[in-house]
């Protein structure tokens, strides 16, 4: 996020997109629905009818995977009413004039019709989020897991820069990250392509800083992505596989890949607090201590690092994920692997991450710090991009308005598959559900995967509510309940993936991001059938 | 904002303007009874507890009352001591007199109330006594609803409006009927109830309470693992158990609010699943091994495979410090980038 | 069209039908009236007309009040006074028929009496009756007059001159003469009429509402809905001169469900205002423009409290906002400023406007000017419904208009202000009808009940019977309201049925007071004044059922035991055969007795024994039953 989550509240505009805020993000919600209560205007764009919406000003419901669309369509209006912020863009844009003759493409007859969003609507929000500011943009999963998601980000980013809404309060462009340290395991180096503080990994003077700093020699290739490391796996370069906390059996698009690959490779070690799916296939298994277990700091969505801290000691012979890097390390005759505690693996990381440079535990016994924290007297970033110039994350210091096209997502429905499916989330489980399906009443609230689905298109399935159907996807098959609501428009499906005996996944369509990577587990096309 | 001086019982004391009476008062650390007064929510004057005098002449509740200078205002009237004593007194006749028993049993407004208001067995002599009937909605998997507790403050209702906007409660029925109901008067568990748990956290009674609550021996400040917002919590321990999660009201991100996954959703930790040794893949199948077994396996095996046949799979669910040492690992030790984690997911 | 020439097409239509030379039957067929059994005689007279070939122009009309003398049938003969004719039965249609309108025999015995220039002989006059003389009749002015249902008859009585005379004048002007006037809120309250319309005229906001309480819930009040049923657009007129006065555009009359025919007339009144341009768009021509929306309410009586009544429009539950609060006039329905007066006071703006705050104060006291309207019920001979100037006493209502208490009972209370009211015994008989010497005595002017009630009376019970009304109906949310009338309520069945104790009396008194000076709005503030007065006037009763276990007036059954006076029973057998528990015991023409543990004091031996005999005796406290 560049701004914080008490800046929320203050906002007089929030567009809330690809986030379904009340189930995934609730804490974040509370502050959405309080601003809206008091006033804000609230727009809700997603493809399904969520919860959010009750306290939205405005809903606009688009098709999955026209975000770009959409937004560039909000942009030209913003742009053609006069109301773009010239002084801002002016001073701290580049790119202006080739951006806006990008937006040639969009106008509203047309975006209406990729988008299935009423011109007016569209028009509506576009006047409603340039005229109220403050305005603060929140997004989440439904933005970034395309196969166009990065574009969508940069959609989002034009919007907020084109209105000078970046840099000041209440303002911004603000992904809702999911996992609790997602943040911190990004800063933390845990990329192919960067050393912790996003130094980059083909960059001499940053590969030069760490080989001194660790004392050794280090590779100037970026590494494998995720995806990528499964399809070494299956073709045989990659060979060991060290896989902490994660599962992939159940979380990956297009998992049943995953597996083929897993069962091909010849050393899997995992490492974990419950005996997973993608535990069950590995060779050696290692017991981890949980977040209650052990000391550490995590990051949050807004940057803030924060103290966790160990209340009881781990189960059995569970230990620390660090300690037991660092008795594989030490078992390899490693150097540097000598920690007595975390605090001293902080004192490490400030020592060559530049944003973390001014965190210690002492300081944050006092409460989290925002990064970039640069020094021990410095109070913390709550808004990033706030000096009135310079300070984006480019070579000019300025930021760049991005000209964008269209693209359809990679597999949409046809006569085979004439049903798009999303993926979602619900409130009461966590992503594959090892933790959450291990609380009786959260399984007790939430018990098995339900598959939403319009009454129109139940209707002419023969499907009632509550019936088991199978949904397949040229992929796949699983089986869930159905829920027939209004939640999901006609043509349009939904699950979560949280349920290992219905595991979504298997559906999803590996299609990525040429640049982040991400698969598109947020559109593709399927099949609903009576069992 | 001005300062405005006020007298409480003839105690000159300072108040910003715009308090209340009842919060300039407690901000001063003179306790005026009250029970249907929360500092998160917007006063609602319906216990008439916190009924004051005002300049000798005025009747009023200070938790509605704005200060004003010069203001006097008298806690201990004879007027003031019969209204509040009466609401207290009816109060208590009405609730089931079952305080050993019950879990806000020493954390009970009521209770506190009841002390100093002077409520005697001798005076609840003289009432009728009567206590709902109406059972216990248990619907819910963390907490109970017990009408015969409620006092119908309303805290509830206000907490679930106020500050979630969910609405899952309302007032429903007339007169002493009226009670606290979901749309339809339907279990909550079949209502749009979200389960956060935050009228139960500040419910002055027992009427909602925690299923198998256990006063926790000590309280461990931490963050929530799940989402990436990052509330702030308070781990309750007791033995080698996590037996309740506490909000912490001092974190700047939540503000002691929490979801129903961060405040309830914490047995994993102590479920009987958990991985306790390592586990070693012997003619395949995975037994029970030692850790020098598991790390020498490891260790052999990951010699072999430096460079590009070794990928990592880090987790964003482990700390800085975890994830900081596996990227040193992966690259220092297995002389490869590949380190990749489910951010994309 | 402009006013004038309205009028002129009003008054037309109204002359042709008053110097027609047929003669007019009005019958008053208002819900009172109905319920009497209106509607059957209307259906006579029809038939009757028909089968005798005669013209006469029937008129359905509302109720002018005497519930005793209903249905009321008026035939006007031209040249001659209206007779009032009382109890019709559609049995004496044919008879009144034939000897009036075919005849010339008035049929004396039949009649209220005439209204009207002339005589008509061994008819008295009604308004020279002892009944209707004190009366002063203003917002009753078109009631059983008019057709409510013809707008034309509105407009030809002075109807909406008040309105075009308002559009002519300043709003401050329209707020001056109401301030003068000195017309206090008709709902009970008594606020300052022309001080509100001030208010409102001065709140800042957009927009503004005028909202009407027409949801009258005390239990035997139906004052508001004779006024609806009877002169509907007397109410709408006054409603719209408050929308120009405050600046307004959007009226609502919350009206009780329960009322559909005031509803029906209602929505009938709001349709012909709309054609003859008198409501909606650029009214009389003038750039004000306003509009009427009927709410029905759905059954509560604090919905009548305004908070509450506003929140009840906006869908939410009706539950009186908390003191401090803004008052209505400046966040009321919807948040914004809100005019909300009575029906009645509503209804007495347009004549005021018309003929001047003067005129309105020349009747009543200083402090309370104007009439006041009452439900007169209980033992009194003449119930139904009066309209006296302010400051008339108590005892000429129940002794002059009322006719004294009936069945030749003895005066025992009067109850005033509906279930929120207080019960003044005879020695206050004296006390002028006004807001404040009512308030003083302890009692209020409320809405308008007025019950009588005899030596018959328990006043423990009349206590009780008032709070198990507002116990029911507290909305709940306050605690003294919600459990304080609760626990009086539980204290006051204990002592009605002999289980009062040493110190119930302070303690009614203890949390009476608490009720008054904690609860949240006027429902609860007022709910315990039937305790209190009953505990400030009739003390006695309640030590005699407290500590003798007796009560005095023989109503609570568990305190009285029925007997046979052996001296007095003649053995007929009529009361051991109708008892419902054979709990009688004796052969014929022997002395009977009564089993008491068997007996459940229904009551029906006492019915059934003879006048001649009057065996049978009640006596409190209880006989001792012998154990044998």
């Amino acid at each position: 996020m560049t701004n914080s989550i008490n800046e929320i509240i203050g906002a007089k505009a929030i567009l809330a997109i690809g986030t379904n805020t009340t189930q995934a993000h609730p804490i974040i919600a509370l502050q959405v629905k309080k601003a809206a209560r008091n006033g804000a205007k609230l727009i809700v764009a997603n493809p399904k009818e969520i919860d959010l919406c009750r306290h939205a000003t405005l809903f606009l419901q688009h098709r999955p995977g026209t975000d770009v669309a959409l937004l560039m369509g909000m942009i030209r209006v913003i742009v053609d009413q006069g109301l773009a912020d010239t002084t801002f863009i002016k001073e701290r844009c580049d790119n202006y004039d080739e951006f806006v003759a990008s937006l040639s493409e969009f106008d509203l007859a047309r975006v209406e019709q990729i988008t299935s969003v009423p011109a007016a609507l569209i028009k509506k929000a576009a006047l409603m989020y340039a005229e109220n500011s403050p305005a603060s943009i929140l997004y989440c999963m439904g933005i970034t897991q395309h196969s166009h998601g990065t574009d969508n980000v940069f959609a989002i980013s034009n919007l907020a820069l084109v209105t000078g809404n970046i840099g000041k309060p209440s303002t911004g462009v603000n992904p809702l990250r999911g996992q609790n340290n997602v943040q911190g395991s990004c800063d933390m180096g845990a990329l192919p392509n960067v050393y912790p503080g996003y130094q980059k990994v083909d960059d001499p003077k940053a590969m030069e800083k760490f080989e001194t700093a660790w004392q050794k020699k280090l590779s100037p290739v970026p590494g494998l992505t995720h995806t990528a490391i499964f399809d070494k796996i299956y073709d045989g370069t990659v060979r060991s596989l060290y896989l902490v906390g994660e599962n992939p059996v159940i979380s990956d698009a297009n998992s049943s890949h995953a597996v083929a690959a897993l069962e091909k490779l010849p050393f899997l070690v995992v490492q974990d607090i419950f005996m997973t799916e993608t535990a069950q296939m590995a060779d050696v298994v290692l017991p981890a201590a949980t977040f209650a277990e052990k000391d550490g700091t995590f990051t949050n969505t807004e940057r803030r690092i924060q103290r966790v801290r160990q209340a009881i000691a781990p189960k059995g012979q569970a230990r620390p994920d660090w300690q037991i890097v660092c008795d594989i390390a030490k078992r390899m005759k490693s150097q540097g692997f000598d920690y007595a505690n975390p605090q001293e693996i902080m004192t490490e990381i400030t020592s060559v991450t530049p944003s973390y440079a001014g965190i210690t535990y002492d300081r944050l016994e006092q409460g989290g710090i925002q990064w970039p924290c640069p020094t021990k007297d410095h109070s913390g970033t709550p808004i990033l991009h706030a000096a009135e110039k310079g300070l984006f994350a480019t070579a000019s210091g300025r930021a760049k308005l991005m000209p964008l096209s269209f693209r359809e997502s990679a597999e949409l429905p046809d006569d085979a598959y004439p049903l798009l499916l999303t993926t979602d989330r619900s409130l009461f489980h966590y992503h594959t559900g090892s933790m959450t399906r291990r609380v009786d009443g959260l399984n007790q609230l939430d018990s098995e995967e339900q598959l939403n689905i319009n009454p129109k298109d139940a209707k002419r399935l023969g499907i009632a509510d509550k019936e088991m159907v199978n949904i397949s996807s040229r992929r796949g098959q699983v089986s869930a309940k159905a829920r027939v609501s209004r939640i999901c428009p006609p043509g349009i499906v939904s699950m979560t993936f949280h349920f290992a005996e219905s595991p979504t996944n298997v559906l999803t369509s590996g299609a990525l991001d040429p640049v982040a990577k991400i698969p598109e587990t947020k559109v593709c096309a399927v099949r609903v059938g009576k069992q | 904002m001005n300062n405005v001086n006020i007298t409480i019982d003839g105690l000159a004391i300072t108040a910003r303007s715009g308090m209340t009476v009842l919060q300039a008062a407690l901000a001063n650390g003179l306790y005026i009874p009250n029970l249907c007064n929360h500092p998160d929510l917007a006063p609602a004057g319906l216990c008439r507890v916190c009924v004051v005098k005002v300049d000798n002449k005025k009747i009023a509740i200070s938790c509605k009352l704005p200060v004003q200078d010069g203001m006097a205002i008298s806690t201990e009237d004879p007027e003031v001591m019969q209204i509040r004593k009466s609401s207290v007194e009816l109060l208590v006749a009405y609730h089931p007199l079952t305080c050993l028993t019950c879990e806000k049993d020493n954390d009970c407004e009521l209770q506190r109330v009841a002390h100093y208001v002077g409520v005697t067995q001798e005076g609840m002599k003289r009432y009728r006594r009567s206590v709902r009937t109406i059972p216990k909605d248990t619907s819910n998997p963390f907490f109970d609803i017990d009408h015969s507790k409620c006092i119908m403050c309303g805290i509830c209702i206000r907490t679930c409006d106020e500050l979630q906007n969910i609405n899952a409660i309302d007032y429903a029925q007339r007169g002493v009927s009226c009670i606290v109901a979901t749309l339809g008067n339907k279990p909550i568990a079949q209502s749009r109830c979200e389960s956060c748990g935050e009228c139960v956290v500040r419910c002055p009674v027992g009427a909602l309470a925690v299923k198998t609550a256990q006063a926790p021996m000590r309280e461990v400040s931490s963050i929530c693992t799940y989402c990436g917002v990052g509330c702030g919590l308070f781990l309750g321990v007791r033995g080698d158990r996590i037996v309740s999660v506490r909000g912490d009201r001092n974190n700047p991100v939540n503000k002691g609010s929490l979801c129903v996954k961060g405040r309830f959703g914490y047995d994993f930790v102590n479920h009987p699943d958990r991985l306790k040794t390592p586990w070693v893949k012997k003619d395949g199948k995975l037994v029970e091994a030692s850790w020098d077994e598991a790390l020498d396996l490891i260790a052999d095996n990951f010699s072999k495979s430096k460079g590009d046949g070794f990928a990592t799979l880090a987790s964003a669910r482990m700390t800085n410090e975890d994830n900081y040492l596996l990227q040193k690992f992966t690259r220092s030790v297995m002389e490869t980038n590949t380190i990749d984690h489910c951010a994309r997911l | 069209m402009t006013f004038t020439q309205l009028q002129e097409d009003a008054r037309q239509e109204w002359n042709a039908l008053r110097n027609d030379n047929n003669p007019q039957i009005m019958i008053g067929t208002a819900t009172c009236g109905r319920s009497a059994g209106a509607m059957a005689v209307v259906k006579a007279f029809e038939q009757e007309l028909e089968q005798k070939g005669i013209t006469a122009h029937i008129t359905e009309v509302g109720c002018i009040g005497p519930c005793y003398a209903e249905p009321l049938v008026n035939i006007a003969k031209p040249g001659k006074p209206t007779i009032s004719y009382r109890n019709v039965t559609p049995s004496m249609v044919t008879e009144i028929t034939d000897a009036y309108l075919v005849g010339e025999d008035p049929l004396a015995h039949y009649t209220l009496g005439t209204f009207g220039d002339g005589k008509i002989e061994g008819v008295s006059r009604v308004l020279d009756t002892p009944s209707f003389k004190p009366q002063e009749r203003r917002v009753f002015r078109n009631c059983g007059v008019i057709d409510p249902t013809n707008i034309n008859h509105y407009i030809a009585n002075q109807g909406y001159e008040g309105l075009n005379k308002a559009l002519t004048m300043t709003q401050e002007e329209v707020v001056d003469i109401m301030k003068r006037s000195g017309l206090r809120g008709r709902g009970g309250g008594g606020f300052p009429a022309g001080r509100k319309w001030e208010a409102g005229l001065k709140a800042k906001g957009t927009p503004k509402y005028v909202v009407c309480n027409a949801d009258e819930g005390d239990p035997g009040a139906f004052m508001d809905r004779a006024v609806i049923e009877g002169d509907p657009h007397s109410v709408i007129e006054g409603m719209i001169i408050a929308g120009y006065t405050i600046g307004s555009q959007t009226g609502y009359i919350y009206v009780r469900a329960e009322y559909p025919l005031a509803i029906k007339r209602l929505e009938m009144a709001i349709a012909q205002a709309h054609e003859k341009g008198l409501l909606g768009k650029n009214i009389l021509g003038t750039d004000f423009c306003f509009d009427i929306n009927i709410f029905p309410g759905a059954g509560a009586f604090v919905c009548g409290e305004s908070t509450a009544l506003t929140l009840s429009i906006e869908g939410k539950r009706g539950m009186p906002r908390v003191a401090p609060r803004p008052r209505t006039t400046e966040i009321g329905l919807y948040d914004k400023p809100t005019l909300l007066n009575n029906v009645k006071t509503f209804a007495s703006a347009p004549m005021i406007i018309v003929k001047g705050a003067e005129w309105f104060a020349s009747v009543g006291t200083e402090k309370s000017t104007g009439t006041a309207i009452f439900a007169l019920t209980g033992k009194v001979n003449n119930c139904g419904l009066i309209e006296v100037p302010m400051g008339i006493t108590l005892r000429q209502i129940i002794y002059d208009i009322g006719g004294g208490v009936s069945d030749g009972g003895e005066f025992k209370a009067v109850q005033t202000g509906g279930p929120s009211g207080g019960c003044l015994p005879e020695s206050l008989l004296d006390t002028p009808i006004d807001y404040d010497s009512l308030d003083e005595a302890g009692s209020i002017m409320g809405s308008g009940g007025m019950v009588v009630l005899d030596e018959k009376t328990c006043m423990v019970d009349v206590a009780r019977y008032f709070l198990d009304f507002t116990e029911i109906e507290s909305c709940g949310q306050c605690v003294p309201c919600r459990l304080g009338t609760k626990q009086l309520l539980e204290i006051l069945k204990d002592i009605c049925k002999g289980r009062g104790k040493e110190g119930d009396h302070e303690l009614l008194y203890e949390l009476s007071h608490s009720v008054h000076g904690g609860s949240v709005c006027g429902l609860g503030q007022t709910a315990a004044n039937p305790v209190l007065t009953t505990l400030r006037y009739f003390k006695s009763e309640y030590d005699a059922h407290i500590y003798d276990k007796c009560c005095p007036a023989k109503v609570c059954k568990s305190l009285i035991s029925y007997v046979i006076l052996e001296d007095k029973c003649k053995g007929c057998t009529l009361c051991a055969k109708s008892c419902p528990v054979n709990a009688i015991s004796g052969e014929k023409k022997q002395v009977h007795v009564i089993d008491q543990s068997l007996c459940v004091q229904c009551g029906v031996c006492m019915e059934k024994c003879p006048n001649k005999f009057s065996a049978v005796d009640c006596v409190s406290p209880r006989v001792k039953t012998e154990v044998s």
